[in-house]
């Protein structure tokens, strides 16, 4: 007898052939059910619409996969979670890895090639190392997992019922799904090893000893007393115990968060689409939105499956943080419990989710860069949104903005012609580039252009702009805002009229490139816009300013020490990956930049996008999302200044310090104004 | 219930107003019309009533810079039709003269009678020669009453329960015969916005009716003549009160006395 | 002889209105002018001991009926055109106010006279009414002729000093008059709806005093609610005083809170951020107290003080109370 022949597991040990039969009866019965429930997923998925515009593609797909791998999404931001998921991630797919060889070499391979069974030898004993291996990891990240329920009682894995959210699953019924779904997996490793020790007992193979904790349990049965005739009688018991719970675990996966360990592989991909950023079409027809779940697309619907609960954009939500109505995870839960169990006639927007809900939404993106399956919570709330707009269902202030906007093209009512006011202080007069050929055509974007705290800035970047030499010019009149908010807002007729004026007077103007001291305007030209003719490629100011320090066009005169802070904008960060133009700005102006815990894309909004600027303020606020970013830089030692690149985080930002009581101790200064300390 | 809105088009105050070169009137080249607030208002309520009790919604205005707009604006929202009163020089006519052209036409028939409301706004920023409301009441004799905030027909009945607006906070509740003639102070809503693209379907799928203005008996008379115009003095800063607190208090109260605000 | 020049005397719930004051004020100036006399016009049912109020009017024309009770306007100017066509007035001045508005436009219809409204001031130049009308919210200043005697001036608050037109001594003449009104009226009043008491609603108040930061604390808000007595009132603010918790956010002005339009804001330690003023720059006069020259505020108000407003508010309470008598 060759040692192959011994160093094997011998798979169905001491069991009768009859419950060997009923094992494989029972596989029969947990694969129907798995594929009855992955069907009917999958069928409504397929049924579900699908938006031309959205394509998936390889590139999209490797992303994803190269993320998903190392767990990416779950390690950055919170090493703890990530280290946990990936030993349940790696955990499990060794073992599934180890019980699929098993499969192969003792259901297939034994019948029909025995010759050709591999699970024995010294791949046996590196197979049964890992096997164990992977056990380990699986139940050691599973504890960590069940102590940030348990011990440490994060917050964000808590549920609460919401009011006027009927779909919303209770939170009893959320939190044992996640407790059945961590103790299923638990039970499944300890009864895999007991199971292993079990076997080893009874049986006493030296050589199992490379099923190193297997060994360890076996021993430790032995210890307590357990014959290895008493083992032998047991096994089956143990045996079936392992076979029922394994099975049945395959048997809930569809029909539960579980899914996402299959659904997570194609919604990945979609975290980094484009369209994420510039939001999908609306769907073809009256609604002007999605009105009723069969709007959602299938990839959308595979998304809100795909959803673990993770409450990661939960808690980085600056509307949840604020003590607003909504929580984007609990929007993916409603949606996902409505889209299972639809009820007929139901409209999505105020029917099933709140409406205060949709309008909370600040457009941050935190939530799309925080979510580690992919959900698109952004263009959901936004394809809800443009419902509500259509149906004439917003709030009073938001649409007086809208009347200004389609009226004058700023949202500030006042009169066109008064956009260009802000340069009547200064000492040169700019270009006017519908007359004049310019290098650089400057897009100010409404704040830099109508509010007066911001006016001083928009003027200090115009006078740099001269000193550089750089030879620029504006619209005057013919500037519009971009739009880029009120698209958010749901308005897309709108978006698309401020659009095509905008796009028309650039195109008509002689410009090398565009640059915009607006981040939402920057967005929108650069991403959005649909231009007919050619445009200049667009840069944001701190990318000008950049260029012009580097290039000696502006000189530094004054270094100054300052120990500063930097406000990521969500539109120039997260929606752009635009980080880097600004921070080189601030060293070569000599100061140290002390990062904020919250920064580049993790940065926290200061609560203006989205159209919310323009929205009455939740009665239920606890803290604005600018008073806790406020204060977050506050807490950084020695920093005196908050540096900011947008012109609504500097009026944002200036009245949190009022409300904060953080006058005198913390400023808040656009960058511009740095540059024109050190240079002038 | 059938209801008809008038709608009038004044200049755009948001905007900055230029005097014309006689000196009488407005610079029309520069400046930019825009619906009345109290329009929009009655609006909004007669397309509230139109959907808490059906009927029909019709909007009637003069032509002027801009009236497209508003009354496709109107259709869009949900009026069934927009009817453009086409009377040629029409930027210079007071509300007087306005008024006699869409009581005429009003009485003239196009479809537009049997009517049970008539709204339009309480007034209006230029209702120099008179207001609309009393004047189209008086031409096609009917009830009037205005500053409404709230309108309940009770079309069996053929009244109307109608809630105005006194100072102080006070309210008070009259009765009125059905047809009538109301002038709208704000709707129980602020007027609703309705999506461009409402507007944009609107203006391929619907019409407006453009109706020969009719002529009328007086030939529109002018009774009140402007003899000129002006801009008030730029202040655009308060004018501060110097002196001690004492002093400027006693000033201050001086001033308000002068205004009845004390 | 030119004719005389009528008043419209305006009452309401038993009290003349400040706003008849003022027209009698403005209407002697104009009879003056004109060498004619000012006559007020009571119209009403039971109301005619307000008569001895008017003395102001060289004589008033005192007309009681049933149908007069409340103010519709078809019935106060149907009343108000019999009693022209007998006595040819040059001149009807009526108050563009909440009570009266519209009687004005249905006389002048009835007469076939001219109607000026928005008159802030009326002069007689070569012997013929000259009207100074206010348009377009404000923007723009007006002369007008009227080409139709009588001519039915609308009056806004503020054209005189009501005081002006104020006498302690009755009227030299009351002339009780009748007229013929149809018994059953196409508009019948019913009720009054009081304002709800304890909830405020600011968009209904003449007189805001609104309080900023500069207030300081909770404890003087107190302050700002004895002058809003004084001036029939009430105490409103800016963001950061609600967000304090010392006045209810249903007082909150601007942006995210209400928009208001009322003849009198005391802006009073509040800076005039843009999302503040958003709220308010429509109020008829706006007065500014701020200790800071440059504050944005003074850009919006009419009237502005640098004084302290600890300082300034018990001042200005004792001055309007001792006003007020
Ligand atoms: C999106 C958004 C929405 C907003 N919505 C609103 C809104 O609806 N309503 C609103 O009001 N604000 C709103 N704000 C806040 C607004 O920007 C200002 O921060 C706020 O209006 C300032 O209030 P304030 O004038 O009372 O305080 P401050 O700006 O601090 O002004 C206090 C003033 O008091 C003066 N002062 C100090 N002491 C005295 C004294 N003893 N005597 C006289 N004067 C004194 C000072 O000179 C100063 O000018 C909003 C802001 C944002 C960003
Ligand atoms: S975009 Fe920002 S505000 Fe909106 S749900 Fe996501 S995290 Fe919250
Ligand atoms: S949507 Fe994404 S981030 Fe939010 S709870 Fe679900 S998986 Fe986590």
């Amino acid at each position: 007898m060759l040692e192959t022949d011994i160093i094997a597991r011998p798979v169905f040990y001491a069991l009768p052939l009859w419950l060997v039969f009923a094992f494989y009866l029972a596989c029969a019965a947990a694969l129907g059910a798995f594929s009855f429930g992955a069907w009917r997923k999958v069928r409504r998925y397929a049924r579900g619409r699908v938006d031309p515009g959205v394509k998936l593609t390889w590139r999209l797909f490797g992303q994803g996969l190269a993320a998903i791998l190392p767990n990416r999404a779950i390690l950055a931001g919170d090493a703890y979670a990530g280290i946990a998921h990936l030993c349940v991630f790696w955990g499990f797919a060794g073992l599934f890895v180890a019980t699929t060889l098993v499969l192969v070499d003792n259901d297939f391979l034994r019948f029909v090639v025995p010759q050709w069974q591999f699970l024995n030898g010294s791949f046996y004993l590196v197979f049964s190392w890992l096997a164990d291996l992977s056990g380990v990891l699986l139940l050691a990240g599973l504890l960590l997992l069940a102590a940030r329920r348990s011990v440490f009682r994060l917050p964000f894995l808590k549920y609460e019922a919401k009011e006027g959210a009927k779909y919303l699953p209770a939170p009893a019924v959320l939190a044992r799904e996640d407790w059945l779904f961590l103790g299923w997996m638990g039970v499944l490793a300890v009864g895999g090893f007991l199971l292993e020790g079990f076997r080893i007992r009874a049986t006493e193979p030296s050589f199992e000893r490379a099923s190193f904790l297997g060994w360890q349990v076996g021993e430790a049965l032995a210890a307590a007393g357990l014959t290895s005739e008493a083992a032998r009688n047991a096994f089956a018991f143990v045996w079936c115990f392992h076979a029922l719970t394994a099975l049945a675990l395959v048997a809930w996966i569809p029909y539960s968060k579980a899914w996402h360990m299959l659904a997570a592989w194609y919604t990945a991909a979609f975290k980094h689409h484009p369209a994420a950023r510039t939001l999908p079409a609306a769907p073809e027809g009256e609604s002007g939105g999605y009105a009723r779940v069969e709007d959602l697309t299938g990839t959308e619907q595979v998304m809100l499956d795909a959803c673990t609960r993770c409450g990661r954009c939960h808690a980085h939500c600056p509307a949840t943080t604020a003590g607003f109505p909504l929580s984007p995870r609990d929007l993916v839960q409603t949606l996902r419990a409505f889209a299972s169990r639809p009820v007929a006639n139901t409209s999505l927007a105020g029917g099933v989710v709140p409406e205060a809900w949709l309008w909370s939404c600040t457009s941050c993106l935190s939530c799309v860069e925080h979510c580690p399956v992919g959900v698109w919570h952004v263009p959901l709330i936004v394809q809800m949104r443009r419902f509500l707009v259509a149906q004439g269902q917003l709030d009073k202030r938001l649409q007086e903005s809208m009347q200004n906007l389609t009226r004058y093209g700023n949202s500030f009512g006042s009169s066109p012609r008064a956009r260009p006011k802000w340069t009547q202080e200064l000492p040169f007069k700019i270009k006017d580039a519908r007359k004049e050929a310019v290098d650089c055509l400057w897009i100010t974007g409404d704040y830099a252009a109508f509010d007066p705290r911001v006016t001083p800035v928009t003027r200090g970047f115009a006078r740099l702009l001269n000193q550089a030499g750089v030879d620029f010019g504006i619209l005057y009149e013919a500037e519009q805002n971009s739009g880029n908010d009120i698209r958010r807002a749901g308005e897309e007729g709108l978006f698309e009229v401020l659009m095509d004026k905008n796009v028309a007077a650039i195109e008509k103007a002689g410009h090398q490139r565009l640059v915009t001291t607006d981040p939402h305007a920057y967005h929108a030209l650069k991403n959005e816009y649909r231009w007919t003719n050619g445009h200049g490629r667009v840069a944001h100011y701190t990318e000008v300013l950049d260029e012009l320090i580097g290039s000696g066009k502006l000189p530094v005169l004054h270094k100054r020490e300052m120990r500063v802070t930097y406000h990521d904008p969500c539109y120039l960060g997260r929606y752009n990956g635009l980080y880097d133009a600004p921070r080189r700005v601030l060293r070569a102006l000599g100061a140290t930049l002390v990062e904020m815990p919250r920064n580049r894309d993790r940065s926290f909004c200061c609560g203006a996008g989205g159209g919310r600027i323009w929205m009455e303020d939740s009665t239920e606020i606890k803290e604005r999302p600018a008073e806790n970013r406020v204060r977050e830089a506050a807490t950084l030692a020695g920093v005196t200044t908050l540096v900011v690149s947008c012109p609504k985080d500097l009026v944002m930002f200036q009245d949190a310090l009022k409300t904060t009581g953080l006058e005198g101790k913390l400023e808040v200064k656009d960058i511009v104004h740095l540059v024109e300390q050190a240079t002038g | 219930m059938n209801l008809l809105v008038l709608l009038k088009m004044v200049p755009d105050v948001v905007e900055e107003l230029e005097i014309a070169s006689d000196g009488a009137g407005l610079d029309m080249d520069v400046a930019r019309m825009a619906l009345s607030e109290s329009d929009d208002h009655a609006l909004e309520q007669a397309l509230l009533l139109k959907e808490r009790m059906g009927g029909t919604l019709a909007v009637l205005a003069v032509d002027a810079a801009e009236v497209d707009d508003a009354l496709f604006t109107a259709l869009a929202k949900g009026a069934d039709r927009a009817l453009k009163v086409d009377a040629g020089e029409v930027a210079q006519l007071g509300t007087r003269a306005l008024a006699d052209l869409l009581s005429q036409v009003i009485a003239d028939g196009h479809n537009l009678l049997p009517v049970d409301l008539i709204l339009t706004g309480t007034q209006a920023i230029d209702d120099l020669d008179g207001l609309m409301a009393p004047l189209v009441a008086h031409q096609l004799g009917l009830p009037y009453i205005a500053i409404v905030i709230q309108v309940t027909p009770d079309p069996a009945r053929r009244v109307a329960s109608v809630v105005k607006e006194y100072p102080g906070g006070v309210r008070g509740r009259f009765e009125i015969d059905l047809p009538a003639v109301v002038g709208i102070q704000s709707a129980e809503r602020p007027p609703r916005y309705v999506p461009v693209a409402k507007v944009r379907a609107a203006m391929k799928t619907q019409r407006i009716e453009t109706v020969q203005a009719p002529t009328l008996a007086d030939g529109g008379t002018v009774l009140a003549e402007v003899k000129s115009m002006s801009k008030p003095e730029e202040t655009g800063r308060a004018e501060m009160i110097e002196g001690t607190p004492e002093a400027a208090s006693a000033r201050l109260c001086g001033i308000l006395a002068e205004r009845g605000l004390v | 002889m030119p004719g005389n020049i009528w008043v419209l005397a305006e009452h309401w719930r038993g009290k003349v209105s400040e706003i008849t004051f003022e027209a009698l004020a403005l209407g002697r100036d104009v009879a003056d002018q004109l060498g004619s006399k000012v006559e007020a016009v009571l119209l009403g049912h039971g109301v005619k001991d307000l008569a001895s109020q008017l003395g102001a009017a060289a004589r008033v024309i005192s007309t009681d009926h049933e149908a007069l009770a409340e103010v519709v306007p078809e019935v106060y100017a149907e009343a108000l055109a019999q009693l022209a066509r007998r006595e040819r007035p040059a001149a009807v001045l009526t108050p563009l106010s909440n009570v009266t508005l519209g009687v004005g436009t249905l006389l002048a219809a009835k007469l076939g006279a001219s109607a000026i409204n928005f008159c802030k001031n009326v002069r007689v130049v070569d012997g013929k009414i000259e009207a100074h009308a206010v348009l377009y919210g404000g923007k723009i200043e007006t002369k007008v002729a009227a080409a139709a005697e009588p001519v039915v001036l609308g009056i806004g608050p503020g054209a005189r000093l009501a005081d002006a037109g104020r006498s302690a001594e009755p009227p030299a003449v009351v002339d009780e008059v009748t007229v013929d009104l149809p018994e059953a009226q196409p508009i019948r009043f019913k009720e009054f709806i009081e304002p709800e008491a304890g909830e405020v609603d600011v968009t209904q108040q003449d007189v805001l005093v609104a309080v900023g930061r500069g207030i300081g604390s909770r404890d003087n808000i107190a302050l700002a609610e004895e002058l809003a007595a004084a001036l029939g009132g009430v105490v409103c603010g800016s963001r950061p005083v609600i967000d304090q918790g010392w006045l209810p956010p249903s007082r909150q002005i601007g942006k995210s809170g209400m928009q208001v339009k009322p003849r009198l804001y005391l802006a009073l330690g509040i800076s005039g951020a843009p999302e503040h003023v958003e709220g308010m720059r429509g109020a008829e006069l706006i007065v500014a107290v701020n200790t800071d020259p440059a504050a944005p505020i003074f850009n919006v108000a009419h009237y502005g003080t640098t004084a302290d407003v600890l300082e300034f508010l018990p001042l200005l309470t004792e001055q309007a109370k001792a006003l007020r008598g």
